[in-house]
């Protein structure tokens, strides 16, 4: 790392322009980017006529709270909490399962493993629209439909073709040596799995908690399949609700999403590393 | 591992058996899981598919390859599908070229950059849902983002329609999603700087290349199975492309951004004409593993040159 800093420096005087011009484009993409978010926030903050009468991108005035109290005491925090509960449940009980099955796979030799390993992994590629129609079919049949039950099944499935497909990759890194002189010692498969593998497994686990995580607490289309009574409903069905009672208070709106991605933001900002590695986990081996 | 006498044989059996044993327990979940999520349902929508069925009741029919004659004259289908190859090449053109360009700056600048990096990857935090609210508003004709521009430079109220119109709104589309996953091409591509040996850039350098050099030469080669997962992934994405335009444009206007996925929703769930919507959601299946396997067949040819 030390040398690369060096090297580069010596570089930067060699071509000053260069950089020039790629400092621009950077800070282009940096205006596009924020952009919108800036146009979210600073129209959050104004009263529904305001925002045609002031100008978009005008301070706010005055700066106009009062969006924020009507969408948090008008149910913002039950969309949150039901979707809190939901990917809680769904990423602990998806990556126990992925763990359990990517176990086998990377560190015992059994028949067919390869051939199973390339069938759960070939499900990443299959569509969640084709199975839409049969899977709503089986919640109306099982009498979980319009509940957040009904939600966690396909979460978990959906999560865990890439997560086994990661997991397995991670696990092969651990030197066998650890599990041999622990099952000398006398520990089991299981007990092996739980006290060896899984403990250094964490990292690998965490990385895919955040990945997961954020694509079930953003998920849409089976949440609106599924749910249907406004109590029921997981935050990103939120934004309709509040379109439906709010039509034309845009500001209001605005505000919902702001609170939406607040949470998000917050946390990318504390695990940024994690995430690039758990992406970079899926980018080695992909 | 192979076993030398015949005591050790029965017993590496004995163990294999136990093996077998416990790698079942173990994946006992996960096949029940897609046994339940991708099997059966895939099957299902090819069965469901050959009914005449509104979704509620009992009761369906019949009609056997009815539905998927409909499906091969249906101009709203093929229609549908041309609108996603469109947003598939423009996706591929846009965001893996961005994101690497992006990522080649945050490598060569390493951690000072960091604040651009945090940036730039926000729109990415952002649910697809939340995006699309967002853009309804941002490039509104009253009140956009566009609109609000177009009038300050010209001096005078302008209104900029992207959304409402034919060709634009499709290629309104293209550019809200450009800006929602270059951010992720954007890591990847970080990911895949990240495992370049730095003794391969170091040698480099000592040899006497530029910069420019070591990303034309020597990394950008480095990254081709990076690029190829990029490219598969942004493909198999387009092809299924649904919560932007359903909360976005609704397939409007007069069908101009329908995909198939939203034409697929709209016949099951809307119109509950669900034997007809299974259909279309099964040739959607097809053809997204068709273009699939296709394009990787062509990248393995064309590595091997």
């Amino acid at each position: 790392m030390q040398a690369k800093q060096i090297d580069y420096a010596k570089e930067k005087r060699k071509s000053t322009l260069g950089w020039a011009v790629a400092i621009l484009l950077a800070c282009f993409w940096l205006v596009l980017t924020l952009t919108p978010f800036v146009f979210m926030v600073l129209n959050s903050f104004r009263k529904q006529f305001d925002m045609l009468q002031q100008g978009v991108f005008h301070m706010p005035d005055p700066w106009y709270f009062n969006n924020y109290v009507e969408v948090v005491t008008h149910g913002f925090f039950g969309y949150f909490f039901r979707s809190v509960l939901v990917v809680a449940v769904s990423l602990v009980l998806m990556l126990i399962i992925a763990s359990f099955a990517a176990y086998p796979l990377a560190r015992m030799k059994f028949r067919f493993c390869g051939l199973i390993y390339a069938g759960i992994v070939a499900m990443m590629s299959v569509p969640m629209h084709v199975t839409l129609i049969p899977i709503f079919k089986l919640t109306t049949d099982m009498g979980i439909y319009d509940s957040l039950k009904s939600l966690v099944g396909p979460y978990v499935a959906f999560a865990l073709p890439m997560s086994v497909f990661i997991l397995t990759a991670f696990m092969k890194t651990i030197p066998k040596e650890i599990e041999e002189s622990a099952e000398i010692d006398g520990c089991g498969r299981f007990r092996n799995f739980f006290m060896i593998i899984l403990p250094l497994s964490k990292s690998g686990l965490s990385t895919l908690a955040i990945y997961n995580g954020v694509a079930m607490w953003n998920e849409f289309a089976f949440a609106n399949t599924f749910l249907q009574t406004p109590s029921h409903k997981t935050l990103p069905l939120a934004l309709n609700q509040f379109k439906g009672e709010h039509a034309l208070d845009i500001p209001i709106i605005l505000s919902v999403l702001t609170l939406s991605v607040l949470p998000m933001i917050i946390l990318f900002v504390i695990f940024q590393d994690k995430l690039v590695k758990g992406m970079m986990a899926g980018a080695v081996k992909g | 591992m192979a076993s030398k006498t015949e005591n050790k044989s029965s017993l590496a059996k004995v163990r294999g058996k136990r093996v077998a044993v416990a790698a079942t327990v173990f994946l006992l979940p996960t096949f029940l899981l897609i046994a339940v999520y991708f099997i059966y349902p895939v099957i299902d929508t090819f069965v469901i598919s050959t009914y005449k069925w509104n979704g509620i009741s009992a009761t369906r029919t019949f009609i056997g390859l009815q539905n998927w004659v409909n499906l091969v004259k249906d101009k709203n289908f093929w229609d549908a599908f041309k609108h996603n190859v469109v947003i598939m090449v423009f996706s591929i053109l846009l965001q893996i070229p961005i994101g690497m360009l992006l990522a080649t700056f945050l490598d060569a600048g390493g951690r000072k950059f960091n604040i651009f990096k945090i940036i730039w990857f926000l729109p990415y935090l952002m649910s697809s849902v939340a995006i699309a609210f967002l853009f309804t508003y941002a490039l509104a004709t009253n009140g956009g983002i566009f609109s609000s521009l177009a009038s300050l430079i010209q001096g005078k109220k302008v209104t900029v329609d992207l959304l409402g119109r034919s060709p634009h709104a499709l290629f309104a589309v293209i550019g809200v999603m450009a800006w929602q996953y270059t951010p992720f091409y954007m890591v990847y591509f970080i990911a895949g700087y990240g495992n370049i040996d730095t003794t391969i850039y170091e040698a480099a350098i000592i040899d006497g290349a530029t910069r420019g050099q070591y990303v034309r030469q020597i990394a950008i080669p480095l990254l081709g199975p990076i690029f190829k997962t990029a490219c598969t992934m942004s493909l198999i994405g387009s092809l299924k492309y649904f919560d932007l335009i359903w909360n976005l444009t609704q397939g409007g206007p007069v069908n101009s951004t329908e995909l198939m996925a939203t034409y697929m929703y709209k016949l099951s769930f809307q119109q509950f004409n669900m034997g007809y919507g299974s259909c279309v959601a099964a040739g959607m299946f097809i053809l997204i593993t068709v273009i699939a396997l296709l394009f990787q067949k062509a990248f393995v040819v064309k590595e091997d040159y």
